[in-house]
């Protein structure tokens, strides 16, 4: 009796002790994940405050005004925020409607066949091929064979092209998003597939689609080296006046300076940096709120 | 009668027509396909009539813009391979540590506080990894190692690193938070330890949307460009020092645009050899994540 009693507390001191070492990994296990990601969090501080503290002293008005120069006390980013602009806008003229009316028909028209399925596929596979190829593609397609040269038309393209899968998955899956019974109230009072699109799923995915858009014109905005493929790291010291001109870029005004071994044009590129990241954080910040202001109006309903 | 019939052939005329708009937008990204494919292979075959195959597969020699010429891949795709690994180690432990934290143990306010900063690092423009690893990366490795060159393959790789994180960091998010919670809590009940549910029960479960990311992410450092075009240097180099400069395929291509090389001469076609290099690698890597993901996706319920 009293032996097996003696063995039970035994038993019952080496499991509480192996409790114990098992709770202290446990905790140990805590630690070092919060750890990480704090680390991970940390690194965005360490590089933001970098760049500001190397730029900050560079960032006027005469910067934004200025053209770029062989002397980096005059040396500005107007023409390179010109193109950008120009860029940007050309891309979305192009990627916007071709990529909402492709998830439409994947979503709404296409029948459940091999060809969907193959362009499917296609697009998924399109979103991993590296963006230096998309360059490639545009320097063949449309800087030679269509003849657009180094201009706004041949970087907008290529950029279209690089974006489409972006905006084609995000708006599929807004419209997704849309609930059947919507279409199905339509259909149901005879109103013909594009009325159905056009008046009940479109509206309903907008702020979805918005968002995707949004996000993947800051991808074209941020993107450097298509455009380097297509030539346009040149010396631009104008703004560009029509479609058809040569252009420069932030990002590749950005590239210049980094790779220039002199102080001075590292600071003038954390310059460059911090208007681009701003650009991008307003982009970001409004696709932010279009966001949580559909969540809220499709909760209140 | 006659009137309606006549306007709903009308409708239907219009109906067809915007379908087939449709359907001519999403087989863009299929054209996107064939183009990138046809445009890669015409000038690959036109560059191995004048190179060998085997020369290009094993030489250890990369200098088709010097004298003596010479167009053996090896040093490239070992410039690659270094970037490749160099950012795995660095990305993928931190990324699977971030989303077990941001899965198993945070709370609503750190996964509001944490998602969206993991968002702004992947938004941040690639150009900007570059200047970073230049101005910072850079001098902190030549302070620990001063034999560390300006332009070396570990700066380039740990800001790769960092740039594929956030992706690393999201996919497994997603991953792990798809194991059902049943599993989870069928082990807490036998007076398991959350490290131990993590570990033993999770983890395991969510295997095939880890290795599948882990494959994704592969995949995107070997497609990098601006930030090793800017860190890793331009020196096709057989070695295993990370700290010497380097070239990657993706940085060779930048170097052979930026220069004036002509149109049709075999240095020129040397780009569309190495592009279909990089292409062949990435959509196998792309291929190979999606089969990943299809074959061994865990069915619950």
């Amino acid at each position: 009796m009293k032996e097996i009693e003696s063995n039970n507390t035994s038993d019952l001191a080496v499991a509480l002790a192996g409790l114990s070492k098992r709770r202290h990994k446990a905790a140990l296990f805590h630690y070092f994940c919060i750890g990480v990601t704090f680390s991970a969090v940390a690194l965005l501080g360490t590089l933001i405050y970098q760049i500001c503290v190397d730029g900050m002293a560079w960032l006027d008005l005469e910067f934004l005004s200025s053209f770029p120069s062989r002397f980096p006390e005059n040396a500005g980013i107007k023409s390179a925020l010109a193109g950008t602009i120009w860029l940007a806008a050309f891309t979305a003229l192009f990627a916007i409607p071709t990529g909402v009316m492709a998830a439409i028909y994947l979503e709404e028209y296409a029948p459940p066949n091999k060809i969907t399925w193959f362009i499917e596929i296609n697009i998924a596979n399109l979103a991993g091929v590296p963006s230096i190829v998309y360059g490639i593609l545009g320097l063949a397609v449309f800087v030679r064979f269509m003849g657009f040269e180094r201009s706004i038309i041949s970087g907008a393209l290529t950029m279209s092209l690089l974006i489409l899968p972006v905006i084609i998955v995000a708006s599929k899956e807004a419209i997704r998003g849309v609930p059947p019974s919507l279409r199905q109230a339509a259909y149901a009072v005879g109103a013909s597939r594009w009325q159905v699109v056009r008046a009940h799923v479109l509206p309903e995915a907008l702020p979805g689609i918005l968002t995707g858009v949004i996000l993947a014109l800051s991808r074209a905005i941020g993107e450097t080296a298509p455009l380097i493929m297509i030539g346009a790291l040149t010396y631009i010291a104008f703004v560009p006046e029509g479609p058809m001109d040569e252009f420069t870029t932030l990002p590749i005004q950005i590239f210049n300076w980094s790779s220039r071994p002199q102080q001075d044009f590292h600071e003038l590129a954390a310059a460059g940096i911090m208007v681009l990241l701003g650009v991008l954080l307003i982009m970001n910040s409004a696709a932010v709120v279009i966001r949580q202001r559909s969540q809220r109006g499709s909760q209140s309903r | 009668m006659g009137m309606s019939s006549l306007k709903t052939s009308r409708k239907n005329y219009g109906e067809k027509g915007l379908t087939s708009l449709f359907f001519f937008c999403a087989s863009i990204s299929v054209i996107t396909t064939v183009s990138v494919i046809v445009i890669l292979a015409t000038e690959t075959f036109s560059f191995f009539q004048q190179v060998s195959i085997f020369e290009f597969a094993f030489g250890t020699e990369w200098t088709p813009l010097l004298n003596p010429k010479s167009y053996g891949i090896l040093p490239l795709l070992a410039g690659t391979l270094m970037i490749v690994v160099g950012s795995a180690v660095v990305a993928l432990p931190i990324g699977v540590a971030c989303a077990v934290y941001l899965s198993e143990y945070a709370g609503d306010r750190a996964r509001s506080f944490i998602k969206p900063v993991l968002e702004v690092l992947a938004g941040i423009p690639t150009v900007v990894y570059g200047y970073f690893a230049l101005t910072t990366v850079t001098p902190v490795l030549q302070l620990v190692f001063p034999q560390t060159q300006v332009f070396n393959a570990a700066s380039a790789a740990i800001v790769v690193g960092i740039m594929i994180l956030p992706m690393v960091a999201s996919l497994c998010d997603d991953a792990l938070r798809s194991v059902p919670t049943a599993l989870r809590e069928g082990a807490y009940s036998l007076g398991a330890t959350r490290f131990e549910v993590t570990a033993r029960i999770v983890l395991p479960a969510a295997l095939s949307g880890i290795f599948a990311t882990f494959v994704l992410a592969v995949s995107r450092a070997i497609g990098e460009t601006m930030a090793v075009t800017l860190a890793a240097g331009a020196t096709p180099n057989l070695t295993l020092n990370p700290l010497e400069s380097i070239q990657t395929m993706t940085a060779y291509i930048v170097q052979v645009s930026l220069g004036d090389t002509p149109a049709g001469t075999l240095a020129y076609k040397t780009l569309f050899a190495v592009a279909s290099v990089l292409f062949l690698i990435t959509l196998l890597l792309n291929l190979l994540a999606n089969w990943i993901m299809r074959r061994y996706r865990e069915v619950y319920e």
